[in-house]
């Protein structure tokens, strides 16, 4: 046999917590990019140039470069800068954990910003107008009205982000993280099973893929139903 | 410029866009090939299909770079001894990258072509057998030059991806800009000022590529009506 899959069994604890590192670098990213996107897709589909410029330009600079430059950016490039050592700052700074996360939700909060910006673009006409003659506040209609409405209509987008965030995380072994990439890359450096480590990290993701469609294929069903084809 | 790695920094540049360039002819290939399958009417071609698409979208850009470049040659070199070849054989980066940016994206665009292709509306096979053409005849000159127009948006999209793809590829060796701004970082001690170098010249190339496939969507949608809304 070619194959020697005893040394995978016997570090299937280190695999493990990496699948824990990935989850936990994927959930804070997606967090904190979510909160951070929500704002600027307003400011995306405002009709005023000094609002909407600067997040497009937030968007397409972020869009249009490599996740793996940003990271390196945060992470190796403002170690460059004595201020920056020098400021309160610099122990999160100088965290691979904090920088990756950073990165990670720097990263997505653009992707997610136009994907919600899209979905508030396509809000129909009559919800709005019901909305008025409902007598509610600008305000009040955008909380219960616009922005519910979008964010489900963002679903289906919203899920292959959330996929390409779950590929991105693995970047974060490249910072010294020990995700189930990183996990894969010590197994290999230790007793040199390139195809074995690397084919089940691969299994780990897919898998992690398979869980978050059939999650999100749940949501839609819950909360987008009204807009599914009529059964009968 | 940039304390003398300017040069340097430019030469990885055009490295970053032959390899892109070669690899998008490759995942092109690919991807027709696995729309073709997903859309056989052959159920294990198209299981095929599915699977190769399936399986690929999965997993991580890093991940299968790392899987074919140090386990590909690991398992090349341990099945060679078999054939009878007991040399050590050893990867170029160049053609690994090549072959794994086509082979990830050619996943992604079978994707893509799948559904530029149910996009045409059945008709224009069916005139195509009706004027007694051969399959491959119905889908090279029917299907293919019409699913093109409707495959350029998410063509584009693969683009922009594999453009940034790239980088991953100086992780195992190849020199890129992306490489070469680590060493010039490495070496001066200013990574900030050389990775924001390279980010722009990605910005650059992704630019660039935005217009030039505008115009491109252009000519093949000339004499299609767009509803005016």
């Amino acid at each position: 046999m070619i194959f020697d899959y005893n040394v995978i069994w016997e570090n299937l604890p280190l695999y493990l917590s990496g699948l824990l590192v990935t989850l936990k670098l994927l959930a804070v990213s997606l967090v904190i990019g979510l909160t951070v996107a929500i704002p600027l897709a307003f400011m995306r589909v405002s009709r005023r140039i000094v609002v909407n410029f600067p997040a497009w330009l937030y968007t397409y600079v972020i869009r249009g470069t490599p996740g793996l430059v940003q990271l390196f950016l945060i992470y190796y490039g403002l170690a460059q800068f004595e201020a920056v050592r020098e400021s309160w700052l610099w122990p999160w700074l100088s965290n691979a954990t904090f920088c990756a996360c950073l990165a990670f939700a720097i990263n997505t909060s653009a992707y997610t910003a136009e994907i919600i910006a899209g979905s508030l673009k396509a809000t129909p006409h009559g919800e709005i107008e019901a909305a008025q003659a409902m007598g509610m506040s600008r305000a009040l209609m955008y909380r219960r009205i616009v922005l519910p409405s979008a964010l489900r209509r963002a679903l289906p987008q919203y899920s292959n982000e959330v996929i390409m965030m779950l590929q991105t995380t693995s970047l974060a072994s490249i910072v010294t993280l020990v995700d189930i990439t990183g996990a894969a890359r010590t197994v290999n450096s230790q007793f040199y099973l390139p195809f074995e480590a690397y084919v089940t990290a691969g299994i780990f993701y897919l898998a992690l893929t398979f869980i978050l469609v059939r999650l999100f294929k749940l949501a839609e069903r819950r909360w987008l139903a009204y807009l599914a084809p009529r059964k009968h | 410029m940039l304390n003398g790695y300017g040069a340097n920094i430019a030469d990885g540049a055009w490295l970053t866009i032959q390899l892109a360039l070669i690899s998008m002819v490759l995942a092109c290939g690919l991807g027709l090939a696995g729309a073709a399958f997903r859309l056989s009417p052959v159920r294990w071609l198209a299981w095929l299909g599915d699977l190769y698409s399936t399986v690929i979208r999965g997993i991580p850009d890093l991940v299968l770079i790392l899987l074919i470049f140090y386990g590909g040659q690991d398992l090349v070199n341990r099945l060679a001894p078999m054939v009878g070849y007991d040399d050590y054989i050893d990867i170029n980066p160049f053609a690994a990258g090549v072959f794994t940016l086509g082979f990830i994206f050619g996943a992604y665009l079978s994707e893509t072509f799948r559904g530029a292709f149910l996009g045409i509306p059945k008709g224009q096979a069916e005139a195509g057998v009706a004027y007694g053409m051969r399959s491959t005849q119905v889908f090279f000159r029917i299907l293919v030059p019409q699913m093109i127009r409707l495959a350029i948006p998410g063509f584009t999209n693969n683009w922009l991806v594999l453009t940034k793809a790239t980088a991953l590829i100086s992780l195992v060796g190849l020199q890129d800009m992306m490489f070469k701004a680590k060493q010039a970082a490495d070496a001066t001690r200013e990574p900030f000022t050389f990775y924001l170098a390279v980010a722009a010249l990605y910005l650059i190339i992704t630019s660039v590529s935005l217009l030039l496939l505008r115009l491109v969507e252009k000519r093949y949608s000339a004499g299609v009506k767009v509803a005016d809304l």
